[in-house]
């Protein structure tokens, strides 16, 4: 771990503007951004903490909607009353990932910008694109068991970790932030990740110093909410392939999936074929999937956990 | 105490305390967390520096220049150790690879600097700046690759590496039932929870070594082999360890390298090594490549049987033993096993948990589990039939020395349920899940190893164990307090239990499931000593005196021990020594696993949904803390059917999943209902306390039983373990 400075924030602007020091960065519940410190993947010189804030609260919008303060914690928002009843996808995505001690650090804000846990990205004798630009892709000829096979480039095939956000994506959030100038703005949460292209390292649209205040989700939209996480162990283990689901009662039905690209995934295109059932949703979106050796199993497990949502839905 | 004849009735016999279930002794001390590991030994060491091992970025080359002036200036950096400054070094006897590489490296992550400073951020940070130039050569890092050239190793403790019997390849082709089939294990971590740790002090030229190892008086000797220097200058301290599985057998870096750092210093070190660093830093065991052939009549009965295993390891290393429990464990007159071993430049192979039969039963139970099938008879049928009474290689005149296998099988059949089971695959459904159920055999040999123990009693009757034996969270501290206890005729509170101190007599140590059977026997034998001691000078004939409610009584006479000890206390030393009954009888631990898994139709995922299994392993000394072996290894069984493995990047040779996150082992949610039933049995050949060991046998035939219930549930066939859900989705059809 690199030498740092530390600071608590007392207001959201001032972290923002705190951020626009070099190498500044917001620490929340700090369950990826430690392990990375220590191993010299994230290498801060100063640290804001944000922790004391106040954007804890999960509030009603105006339209009928919910906003979810970016210090959230995970098990809190999963327990939520009104996340349970209106937006189950969620709370059921949440309680799939990660332990119960780490949902009670782990933060809303924090989950959505957590990295991947690609093995390279973790091993600092190896190249990775992504921690070391221009390096080279370790992965691609490597061990990619949990790798993704949507939304890749040659320079990178990591996959987003999140549950959460998969979940988020399928809900239509946005995600409210500041930046360094207090200029406020709300971005769909589908914008938010970028693909890895040739810069793999930069992985949000958020602009340095630009801290996330909340997650707007619209109004419920009623309907059946799963949310199947496929995964080697039972627990405590990140997704192969997980789908988020909302089916509605008129027959439509939207998809999110997990384990499968740089970022949660979703094909509008795929939902527009719902109603023809889980083989045209999976050829919707698998059109254009690249595989290695380790994922080429992912396209078959993405048909089948299709096939088993829906049958969980009744629909099967 | 010398153990050459079958044991007779003796004071352990009376089973008040031993072999009653009792909480472990040691356990308050544990959760209140006063319990002192090897990191923490800041009341015996204190004002300790940090070390921080900087391992290999290569698998195999040579170090063509070091830098450490940035390291050392850095703040708070007291000293960086490389292979320039350390002075000359010997090697072990037990570790193939260097502790400290250079100017070879050996194996990715082998050490090649340690880096002491006033913090533990310091020392990380500063290693990081140490500039270690190195030219990389090729490696071999593929064992199927490997095979061809695989070499005879040596002998393994004394173990042939190839045995046979009658005429096999005849036999086998007039078989009229066959089954030839290869299975592969792959390498696979210990994943204790407490990595490697030592505190290192010198004082007048003497080393203090607090350390979690299995094996005290070993490593005392490695550390002498590797510093130079004699063994009465080390104390090597490890009362408790926070579980081993065999990664701990021996001398390893952390110790070293903590030894060396310390040394350079001029102050105390202490080093634990980073979760990640300890698989490619430290023993794993191999991966093995098995190849099992079966002749059989067509009711299942084996005339021909052979087990061949491959398994890599560096030049020098051990080989996997994995054919092992195929001399032993059933019958048929045409016999063969062979080991191979190829050279690999992975880290270092070493014991796990059951080296050898761990992985041989994977291969060995589906094998059984095929020739059931093959022709058409029952698993635990078909096991009956092929029990033996005898070792099988050497004949009749090797009998066991006790041999309750039959009676496992069938009770632990009737425990599970067994004859619930639909034998043809794919046929029992509930929900989404369809659901099967396997069983295996499970085999461990029995090993002893001589054990010392010094006790002795007080004036207030308290009795003092004193021995440098381990508990790797085992129970041993318990079970030696029991068997105190029980020959001293005191209650279970009275006695206190020192462990892990090399100024302690030399006992078995924790390893391959001796040290139960080996360090109580030990214990026993200080006793028996110490009866003899206390009756003399209470004027009493040994041989008529009974102890018993903390006094000596014989006749009308009777003398609490307090009273005999005295102010002075009496103190005495001896040790269980075994003869050669485990050559005269073939010895081993038996047991039958029963698994119900469910596999998910559409995704292939498999959950264990309830295991029993039912085992004999002699004298159960704590029906508790050998349930609960048993259970973690069970458990253990699972991880290696269904996800552990390390994964070999064959570009760079190394593991690459190298933290818990990413090397699964099971969590709470994979494991369900696990029932543990103990078969009565007092093997009187094994030691005094008719016992036997009990810390790997669970793990044996384990996840042989849940390979086979998968089979049985869906069945898809998987010969590379482990079975996780992509095998299971190539054989699985359309969802329905």
């Amino acid at each position: 771990m690199k030498p740092f400075t530390y600071e608590r924030a007392e207001s959201p602007a001032a972290a923002a503007r705190a951020a626009a020091r070099p190498g500044a960065r917001f620490i929340a519940g700090g369950t990826n951004l430690l392990d990375l410190m220590k191993l010299r993947i994230e290498t801060p010189r100063h640290l804001i903490d944000v922790n004391r804030l106040g954007l804890d609260r999960i509030e009603p919008t105006e339209d009928g909607g919910l906003r979810i303060g970016a210090l959230v914690r995970n098990t809190d928002l999963a327990a939520d009353r009104r996340v349970r009843r209106d937006y189950a996808v969620l709370s059921r995505a949440l309680l799939a990932g990660a332990s119960g001690q780490l949902r009670n650090k782990a933060t809303t804000a924090g989950n959505l910008l957590q990295r991947t846990r690609c093995p390279y990205f973790y091993t600092t004798t190896m190249p990775c694109n992504k921690r070391e630009p221009g390096s080279g892709c370790s992965a691609i000829d490597g061990f990619s068991r949990g790798l993704a096979i949507l939304g890749t480039g040659a320079a990178c095939i990591a996959t987003h970790p999140s549950d959460m956000a998969v979940a988020m994506r399928v809900l239509d959030a946005r995600v409210d932030t500041v930046a360094a100038d207090g200029t406020r703005r709300s971005i769909p949460v589908a914008d938010l990740h970028r693909l890895p292209g040739d810069t793999p390292h930069i992985e949000t649209v958020l602009a340095p110093g630009e801290l996330i205040l909340s997650v707007t989700l619209p109004p419920p939209a009623g309907g059946t909410h799963l949310y199947r996480k496929v995964r080697d162990r039972a627990s405590y283990a990140f997704a192969l392939v997980s789908v988020a689901a909302v089916f509605g009662t008129d027959g439509t039905a939207r998809f999110a999936f997990g384990g499968l690209a740089p970022k949660p995934w979703r094909a509008e295109a795929a939902d527009a074929v719902a109603a023809q059932g889980p083989q045209a949703v999976a050829e919707t979106v698998l059109a254009g999937a690249t595989t290695t050796r380790h994922t080429a199993f992912k396209t078959d497990l993405t048909r089948r956990t299709l096939a088993a949502v829906y049958a969980d839905a009744g629909r099967g | 105490m010398r153990f050459d004849q079958p044991a007779t009735t003796n004071p352990i016999d009376r089973g008040r305390v031993v072999g009653v279930p009792h909480d472990r002794i040691d356990g308050p001390a544990k959760v209140t967390g006063t319990a002192p590991y090897a990191y923490e030994r800041h009341d015996a060491a204190p004002d300790a520096a940090y070390g921080w091992i900087v391992g290999s970025a290569i698998a195999r080359g040579r170090i063509t220049a070091i830098d450490t002036r940035a390291a050392e200036a850095a703040p708070g950096v007291l000293g960086v150790v490389t292979h320039e400054n350390a002075g000359p070094l010997g090697k072990g006897r037990f570790n193939t690879a260097h502790l400290l590489g250079g100017p070879a490296i050996e194996h990715y992550d082998q050490a090649l600097a340690l880096v002491v400073a006033e913090t533990l951020e310091q020392a990380r940070d500063a290693a990081a700046l140490v500039r270690i130039d190195c030219v990389a050569e090729e490696g071999r890092f593929d064992l199927a690759a490997g095979i061809d050239g695989a070499e005879v190793p040596g002998p393994f403790f004394g173990k042939d590496p190839d045995s046979a019997a009658g005429d096999f390849d005849a036999a086998f082709a007039a078989a009229p039932v066959k089954v030839d089939q290869t299975y592969t294990t792959p390498d696979h971590s210990h994943a204790m929870m407490e990595p490697h740790a030592t505190t290192a002090l010198w004082a007048d030229g003497r080393l203090t070594l607090w350390t979690s190892n299995q094996m005290v008086a070993w490593t005392v000797g490695e550390v002498a082999r590797t510093l130079n220097m004699p063994p009465e200058n080390i104390r090597l301290v490890s009362p408790y360890v926070g579980g081993g599985f065999g990664a701990k057998l021996f001398l390893r870096a952390d110790a070293l390298m903590a030894a060396l750092g310390a040394r350079h210093v001029g102050r105390p070190v202490k080093v634990a090594l980073a979760r990640p660093q300890v698989p490619n830093n430290t023993v794993h065991r191999p991966a093995t490549i098995q190849r099992v052939r079966i002749g059989a009549d067509r009711n299942g009965v084996i005339d021909a049987i052979a087990h061949e295993s491959w398994s890599g390891n560096l030049p020098g290393g051990n080989v996997e033993m994995a054919a092992m429990q195929t001399r032993l464990l059933y019958g048929g007159r045409n016999r063969l096993t062979r080991h191979r071993i190829a050279a690999l430049d992975l880290p270092e192979g070493n014991s796990m948990r059951a080296p050898g039969e761990a992985v041989g039963m994977l291969a060995l139970e589906v094998a059984m589990d095929e020739l059931a099938e093959a022709c058409g008879v029952d698993p635990v049928e078909l096991r009956i039939r092929n029990d033996v009474a005898y070792d099988p290689e050497a004949g009749p005149d090797r009998p066991f020395s006790s041999r309750p296998f039959v009676d496992c099988l069938r009770r632990g059949a009737e425990r599970f349920g067994w004859s619930r089971r639909n034998p043809t695959p794919g046929r029992v459904r509930d929900g989404r899940w369809l659901v099967g159920m396997g069983m295996a055999a499970a085999f461990r040999g029995n090993q002893m190893s001589r054990s010392a123990a010094r006790v002795g009693v007080d004036g207030r009757g308290t009795v003092t164990v004193e021995t440098d034996m381990t508990d790797i969270g085992t129970g041993t501290y318990t079970i030696l307090a029991q068997t105190a206890a029980e020959t001293l005729g005191v209650p279970l509170e009275a006695v206190r239990v020192h462990l892990g101190d090399s100024r302690f007599p030399v006992a078995a140590g924790s390893g391959g499931q001796w040290g139960a059977n080996s360090a109580a026997s030990g214990v026993y034998a200080a006793c028996m000593t110490l009866r003899e001691a206390l009756a003399q000078k209470a004027g009493f004939n040994a041989g008529d005196a009974v102890f018993e409610n903390g006094a000596i009584v014989a006749g009308n006479r009777s003398v609490p021990i307090a009273d005999v000890a005295g102010r002075e206390g009496v103190w005495v030393e001896d040790a269980i020594e075994f003869g050669d009954l485990d050559k005269t009888y073939a010895q081993g631990t038996f047991g039958a696993h029963f698994c119900e898994v469910g596999v998910d139709a559409y995704t292939g995922e498999i959950r264990v949904r309830r295991m029993v299994g039912a085992f004999a392993a002699g004298r159960i000394l704590n029906p508790k803390s050998a349930r609960n072996q048993i259970i973690g290894a069970m458990t253990m069984g699972v991880g290696a059917a269904l996800m552990e493995e390390l994964v070999v990047d064959t570009r760079h040779g190394y593991f690459v999943n190298h933290d818990l996150a990413e090397y699964h082992v099971p969590v709470h949610a994979d494991i369900p209902d696990q029932d543990v039933l103990f078969i009565e049995e007092l093997d009187d050949k094994s030691s005094p306390l008719k016992a036997k060991g009990v810390g790997e046998l669970g793990i044996c035939g384990a996840g042989a039983a849940v390979a086979n219930a998968v089979h049985n549930a869906c069945g898809v066939r998987i010969r590379a373990y482990p079975l996780t859900l992509d095998k299971v989705l190539r054989g699985l059809g359309a969802v329905t």
